[in-house]
């Protein structure tokens, strides 16, 4: 029933439209084109925008006030006194006027002051001159950089490697080289600061996981797989790195390599090593963490180290298969717009690479020393080494941290000054506190090398003996933080 | 249709960020609005005089790229750009050889490294003329260079050193600007001095242990070079940029960048997390308006004021050979509270009466820039970078530099080049040997501007820019030109897009104090009479 009287009023509207009168019709128009205008049109007026006058604009620029370039520096910042090196920074090394033992710098293998390094660099520079004049593209590439590219890629057994001017500049443009916006890329969370600094330029999506920590980096690939699967046309162009250090500059541990291969292969992800420490230390040839844990090196997608620590020249490399390696001769920043290294830096690297090559028993020796170093510094009240027993850099931590940062910044620069008038020279590892993603703790960092004497070494000793019970105890003592031997 | 000496160009338009008159600035720096001279024929220089602000004549050009050579050039990347489909067609079905490398088999189910159209460009249009690029030198980057001669059997894909030598090639590529790249003289004696006491390396950061009293000297002999209270010097220049400006700006400040400046400016920028805008190239009136707004409106969505304003400009920069309007820029910093970063990477030593840079140039007062940042690779002959400014700037940096907390400093070898070069440059080593070279540099530029002017070659830049870019434009040129020079034995710099705009291809000539007249004549020479062979003149007289 209901139907047909729907119906019959349809019929009836329908008729009712034919005998209306046309301006009622005009008039229905206009009314559903105003309730329309009424819908769609906003419900107040905007208030007026007036525009500024030039009067008004004049005086806005005037009261501006910027903040100064630069906030003031307070006198007694921890690091705005620089020691002075006087000399040359080798084993023995005169900091502030005061003969040390030098324990603080990246030295590992000794070749700073090795005279056939020193010979090399200076035959080269009555070639060379110091100065390259230009970028590798524009006549800046000598033939020392071929000679030295080739060599490293023949010491690390690949296919190429590509040199840059500046250590830090190494991973920092390697990175974003590859990696591009919208990529992925895992990261240990105490990756160094380099590399943090390559993936901020790169603008990729950062998943951090804890250190070392292959559970938790699994976990976060899982989820990235769960993630794919959602969108599997977005995965097809998402690439996916994990970013690691072999040994870690900021903890002195060194990466699970061979379950980061497996996690590799599993999630499709490609590695990106930095071995800045591990390069020429770890491994029978000082291969690094590759050869130390027997992993081949094409199962690494990029390995990058600096040539400032075991080398002892500056600069950095990169080293894969060509297929990764090259792209960065036209696409790693730091490589290209930047002048190439001094050909007597790279000269020095390469004779640095033939005395490793011609001595792998220095290796052995680093390793050795190293252990031996960990243990004599065992069991120091209030202190504990922290890092791999076989990290040639390695850190000292207060076993109870007194609260405040500053606090203890304060109390380890008094046990550098301690170990300092003892002449020993340590340093505190220093950091950008508000710049680094997660903050390590405070720490010194010990350089270890090979130049120190063997048979127990009296560096080592003494070493032991400054902080150790058995000398004049450190001052934290004396604070009463730290009470118990570890 | 060649025309004569000096001839027809005066009827070109002419590029309007070049040398069109400053917008008014009404501190009363500026007050007679820059009247553009009426050149007289046979000149292309518009003349900008602004009152107090210019001590000198401020001569730049940059002629707009004629209708018929842009299309001609779009035309050509066009065809590249079909056979470069039509072979990536060709290797995709493995009808053409492919040279490449390829990913390794286990890894061929990874999501593809490089995007497909990435490389693209690379490998259709820069690989044909790759060879004009990383051509190899073994010796001093001088006046004259050696250079290892190489084939390619496979279309450059890969280089074979034949173990031949081309000795004596002119070299107009390196920014030896002083003449300091030398392998004899006192600054290598004193380098290797220097290198036989401490070695090659540090081994460790300026804040740990790597501070050595060389370092200290540089620092205070840079200050006193700039003019400034205090200095800090780096290890790489285009690192002093990219590490440094994050210090000094961050979330909340706006950066001014010119639209030129050098990628490590760029990356700078970036990495601070600061906004960036973009001003037209040495273009004041485009600066003024973004410093006005910026002020007037704040910040974006928040609306609340800038922390602070940051100027990013160059002193010379190096493809364009341009000088900046430094005495304009200043007045309007000052105008404006905003703070100036000035790059000195190519103008230090280069400009000046007494090679202080661009600051020098002007005869400014180096007071008013607030980051004075130059590069040592340039005109001293060595390398790593320099920041100088005030005290507490520069105290600032010691502390918070990423560069000084995590990187390795300076090579002590090679902070002796810079220390030496520097004392000779500024006569401290009682020779007058430095103010010569500075004076060389001027005449060297100012002849070969004038020489390639004559012959009716489009050059591009300040007539006091010893970075003299020469306009090729078309794609095929650059390798033309690049391969014709080094045949008759000149060393030259070409360089195409993506470091230019895409129609406005160049080669690039950089003067040094170490060319002798006979050397730049015998560019020009060659210049004069191979010219029609690459057709560089551009179809000049057709208009």
């Amino acid at each position: 029933m209901a139907t047909v009287a729907e119906q019959w009023v349809l019929v009836e509207m329908v008729q009712a439209l034919y005998e209306a009168p046309a301006y009622h019709l005009i008039l229905e128009g206009i009314l559903i084109l105003w309730i329309i205008r009424l819908l769609f049109s906003k419900t107040y007026k905007l208030q007026e925008r007036s525009d500024l006058t030039v009067k008004e604009k004049e005086e806005l620029i005037e009261e501006w006030q910027p903040e100064p370039l630069v906030p003031p520096i307070s006198k007694d910042h921890p690091a705005l006194n620089y020691n002075i090196v006087s000399g040359p920074p080798s084993h023995n090394i005169v900091v502030n006027g005061k003969k040390c033992v030098n324990f603080a710098s990246f030295n590992f293998l000794g070749l700073l002051d090795n005279p056939r390094v020193k010979a090399a660099a200076l035959a080269s520079l009555k070639k060379y001159g110091v100065g390259t004049c230009g970028p590798r593209g524009f006549y800046g590439t000598f033939d020392v950089h071929l000679d030295l590219e080739d060599r490293l890629a023949k010491f690390m057994k690949t296919e190429e490697a590509i040199i840059y001017s500046y250590g830090f500049a190494t991973i920092a443009s390697a990175i974003p080289a590859y990696s591009k916006r919208g990529d992925i890329v895992f990261v240990d969370r105490a990756a160094c600061f380099a590399i943090q600094k390559g993936l901020q330029a790169s603008r990729s999506d950062i998943k951090l996981f804890k250190h070392n920590d292959m559970a938790d980096l699994e976990r976060l690939l899982k989820e990235q797989e769960m993630e794919d699967q959602k969108n599997p046309r977005k995965a097809r162009v998402t690439r996916r790195f994990i970013v690691v250090e072999g040994l870690y500059m900021n903890t002195g541990t060194i990466c699970p390599l061979p379950e980061l291969v497996k996690l590799k292969y599993k999630y499709k992800a490609r590695i990106f090593l930095e071995e800045s420490l591990s390069f020429g230390v770890l491994g029978e040839h000082g291969r690094g963490v590759t050869e130390h844990f027997g992993i081949s090196i094409d199962d690494i997608d990029l390995i990058s180290a600096n040539m400032e620590n075991s080398l002892a020249s500056i600069g950095g490399f990169c080293c894969g298969r060509s297929f990764v390696i090259d792209h960065q001769r036209l696409s790693g920043q730091g490589y290209c717009f930047s002048a190439s290294l001094p050909p007597l830096l790279a000269a020095a690297a390469i004779e640095a690479l033939n005395i490793m090559e011609e001595n792998p028993g220095i290796f052995l020796v680093l390793k050795e020393k190293c252990e031996r170093i960990h243990k004599a510094l065992q069991g120091i009240s209030g202190l504990k080494v922290v890092g791999e027993s076989l990290s040639p850099a390695f850190h000292l931590q207060l076993t109870d941290s007194t609260g405040s940062r500053e606090k203890d910044v304060k109390l380890l620069q008094e046990i550098v000054n301690h170990c300092m008038d003892r002449s020993i020279a340590l340093t505190q590892a220093r950091y950008l506190e508000k710049e680094e993603k997660c903050l390590p703790p405070p720490r010194r960092r010990t350089g270890e090398s090979r130049a120190h004497n063997q048979g127990g070494g009296p560096g080592c000793a003494a070493l032991g003996r400054v902080l150790g019970p058995g000398g004049q105890p450190p001052r934290s003592t004396r604070t009463g933080l730290c009470i118990a031997a570890l | 249709m060649r025309p004569g000496p000096g001839g027809c160009c005066c009827r070109r338009p002419v590029r309007a960020n070049g040398c069109v008159a400053n917008g008014e600035v009404r501190n009363g720096y500026v007050r007679s609005s820059a009247a553009v001279a009426a050149a007289a024929a046979g000149q292309i220089h518009h003349i900008t005089q602004n009152g107090g602000l210019y001590k000198r004549p401020f001569n730049e050009a940059f002629e707009e790229t004629p209708m018929l050579v842009a299309v001609l050039t779009y035309v050509g990347y066009g065809v590249l750009t079909l056979f470069g489909y039509l072979r990536d067609f060709l290797r995709h079905w493995r009808i053409e050889k492919c040279h490449h490398a390829t990913e390794r088999k286990e890894q061929q189910d990874f999501v593809s490294l490089y995007q497909d159209f990435e490389n693209f460009y690379t490998r259709n249009l820069y690989m044909r003329i790759r060879d004009n690029w990383n051509r190899p030198i073994c010796s001093v980057p001088g006046a004259r260079v050696d250079i290892m001669e190489r084939q390619s059997h496979d279309y450059n894909w890969s280089f074979k050193y034949t173990g031949n030598i081309i000795k004596g090639v002119i070299n107009m590529g390196s920014y030896n600007y002083l003449g300091f790249a030398r392998n004899t003289g006192s600054c290598q004696e004193a380098a290797a001095k220097v290198l036989e006491e401490y070695g090659v390396g540090v081994c460790s950061t300026r804040q740990e242990i790597g501070n050595l009293d060389k370092h200290e000297e540089l620092e205070k002999l840079v200050a006193s070079f700039l003019g400034v209270e205090a200095a800090m010097a780096y290890g790489m220049g285009f690192a002093t940029n990219s590490m440094n400006i994050p210090a000094l700006v961050g979330k909340g400040c706006l950066i001014l960048s010119d639209e030129l400046n050098h990628a490590s400016l760029v990356l700078g920028a970036r990495l601070s997390g600061a906004t960036i805008r973009i001003f037209k190239h040495n273009n004041m009136q485009s600066l003024e308006k973004l410093l006005k707004d910026a002020i007037v409106y704040g910040q974006p969505r928040t609306r609340r004021p800038w922390k602070k304003i940051l100027i990013l400009v160059e002193g010379i920069y190096s493809m364009e050979g341009s000088i900046v309007r430094l005495p304009e820029v200043i007045a309007l910093k000052k105008k404006y509270k905003a703070y100036l970063y000035l790059d000195e990477a190519h103008s230090i030593g280069a400009l000046g009466p007494r090679g202080r840079g661009v600051v020098d140039y002007f005869g400014l007062d180096p007071e008013d820039v607030d980051v004075m940042m130059g590069t040592f690779t340039k005109s001293f002959g060595a390398s790593g970078g320099y920041i100088g400014g005030k005290k507490e700037l520069i105290d600032y940096l010691r502390t918070h530099s990423h560069s000084a907390v995590y990187a390795t400093s300076l090579s002590p070898p090679v902070v002796e080049q810079i220390v030496t070069s520097m004392k000779c440059i500024m006569g401290q080593d009682g020779t007058t040997l430095g103010t010569e070279c500075i004076q060389q540099l001027a005449e060297n530029t100012k002849y070969f501007r004038r020489r390639l002017k004559e012959m009716g070659f489009i050059i591009y830049g300040n007539e006091d820019s010893p970075v003299v870019p020469l306009m090729l434009y078309m794609p095929a040129k650059i390798g033309a030109f690049g391969r014709e020079m080094l045949k008759r034995n000149i060393g030259v710099v070409v360089v195409g897009f993506p470091a230019t705009p895409i129609i406005e291809s160049r080669a690039r000539f950089c003067l040094s104090a170490a060319h002798t007249k006979e050397i730049l004549d015998t560019v020009t020479h060659i210049m004069a009479n191979w010219q029609f062979l690459v057709a560089v003149l551009c179809f000049k007289g057709d208009r």
